[in-house]
């Protein structure tokens, strides 16, 4: 459900860049999402494409860059990609001991408009 | 309709009252190019722009010149965090609580969990010892900051109308109306849901995840955002032990498994048990104010 306000958000972002660059149409957006990151990405583009409708990012394609999650381990002090929180450390087994570096981005990060 | 939460045009309320929601702003209508001699309906030529910063006007990149056929289009980086704005809303309650020394707290937990009942009588507790105000949040109704001013407390009512959950900029007006004293403690009760709202930063010195022992031992496996969010969890209705089949050991290791080290605190906020621990733990991160505050951004 949230993720209409963060696809308003991402529509306020726009305007004021818009507004800044005087932009007469937004074609393409594209973000950053970790996978940890708590977006449903079906949703977001719904949601999106609902809100943007009467916007100068109207049809505009939202592009999603997925951010793989990644962890340290406190144990082995060694780096893992994981694709949730519930993961035991790739390296020495363990759980309970990792400690989340990357994966809950949600940002935008560039426009192609005119 | 509103476009963040889906409700009606102005339905977050506070105490009643309707309030200019951070997200109702009108947006810029879209607005057709004009047909010109140097435009029409071509296709368009991305340009990419592999600079780090700014934008690459098409006219002054590879197309040089406003050509006939060439569209304007070009690549404009941002680089900027979607929930930016709350973040700053936020960063400005968090400046202001600090600067206070208020303890800010706010508790998130699906409906039903007891947060209420816990908050009614954490205040029964330390009402005489300190200035406490509360802000409620829940879709409609205030029954619940009704029964907080029964206590003789201050409590104002959001309601975020279909809104799923609290926000910084809600959080901002309610304390406008609702001016915490200094060296006080305000508890925020969040809209009841283990989802969105942990997600939304609203400023708070720590989040507090409830946990009643009448849902399932793996809450925190189904909902782990919040869990993993979490900086204390309580685990409420103890009390009720003895009838259920709940396992306290594999909820906390469940707990554990998402947030490693998370503290974890068995209570009942009817019958009193573990409440005493609970208190410490508020009067223990009071007194370390304002330095945990300040630098937790």
């Amino acid at each position: 459900m949230h993720e209409l306000s963060l696809a308003e958000n991402l529509l306020q972002i726009i305007e004021e860049t818009a507004t800044e660059h005087q932009l007469t149409k937004v074609k393409t957006v594209w973000l950053e999402i970790g996978k940890l990151a708590c977006v449903e990405q079906g949703s977001l583009r719904f949601y999106f494409d609902v809100i943007t409708q009467d916007s100068i990012a109207r049809q505009a394609k939202l592009e999603i860059i997925e951010i793989a999650g990644q962890a340290v381990c406190t144990q082995c002090s060694r780096s893992s990609l994981i694709a949730s929180y519930y993961e035991a450390c790739s390296h020495c087994g363990s759980y309970n001991t990792l400690k989340v570096t990357q994966g809950r981005e949600m940002k935008i990060k560039e426009l192609e408009a005119e | 309709m509103c476009t963040t939460c889906g409700c009606s045009t102005g339905q977050t309320r506070i105490n009643g009252k309707t309030i200019q929601s951070l997200h109702l702003e009108k947006p810029i209508q879209f607005r057709p190019l004009r047909h010109s001699n140097t435009r029409d309906h071509t296709p368009s030529l991305p340009i990419k722009n592999n600079c780090a910063s700014e934008t690459l006007a098409s006219g002054a990149g590879i197309t040089t010149a406003h050509a006939p056929g060439m569209s304007q289009a070009r690549m404009i980086k941002i680089e900027r965090d979607i929930l930016e704005r709350n973040n700053q809303y936020a960063n400005e309650n968090r400046r202001f609580l600090s600067k206070q020394n208020i303890l800010a707290l706010n508790l998130l937990s699906s409906p039903g969990s007891g947060k209420t009942t816990l908050l009614v009588n954490t205040i029964q507790i330390l009402r005489n010892k300190l200035p406490i105000t509360v802000i409620e949040g829940d879709q409609q109704t205030d029954h619940d900051a009704a029964r907080i001013r029964e206590t003789g407390i201050s409590a104002t009512q959001i309601n975020t109308g279909k809104g799923c959950h609290l926000d910084a900029f809600m959080v901002q007006q309610a304390m406008q109306q609702i001016s915490p004293q200094q060296n006080s403690l305000l508890f925020i009760e969040n809209v009841g849901n283990l989802v969105c709202p942990s997600n939304f930063d609203l400023g708070e010195a720590y989040k507090i995840v409830i946990l009643s022992v009448t849902e399932g031992e793996d809450k925190p496996l189904k909902y782990p955002d919040m869990f993993h969010a979490a900086d204390l969890m309580l685990l409420n209705k103890c009390d009720l032990l003895p009838y259920l089949s709940f396992d306290v050991d594999l909820a906390i290791e469940y707990a554990h498994h998402i947030h490693p080290g998370l503290p974890v605190i068995q209570i009942s906020a009817m019958q009193g048990s573990g409440m005493q621990v609970w208190i410490d733990w508020i009067e223990a991160n009071r007194l370390a104010l304002p330095s945990t505050v300040q630098y937790k951004t």
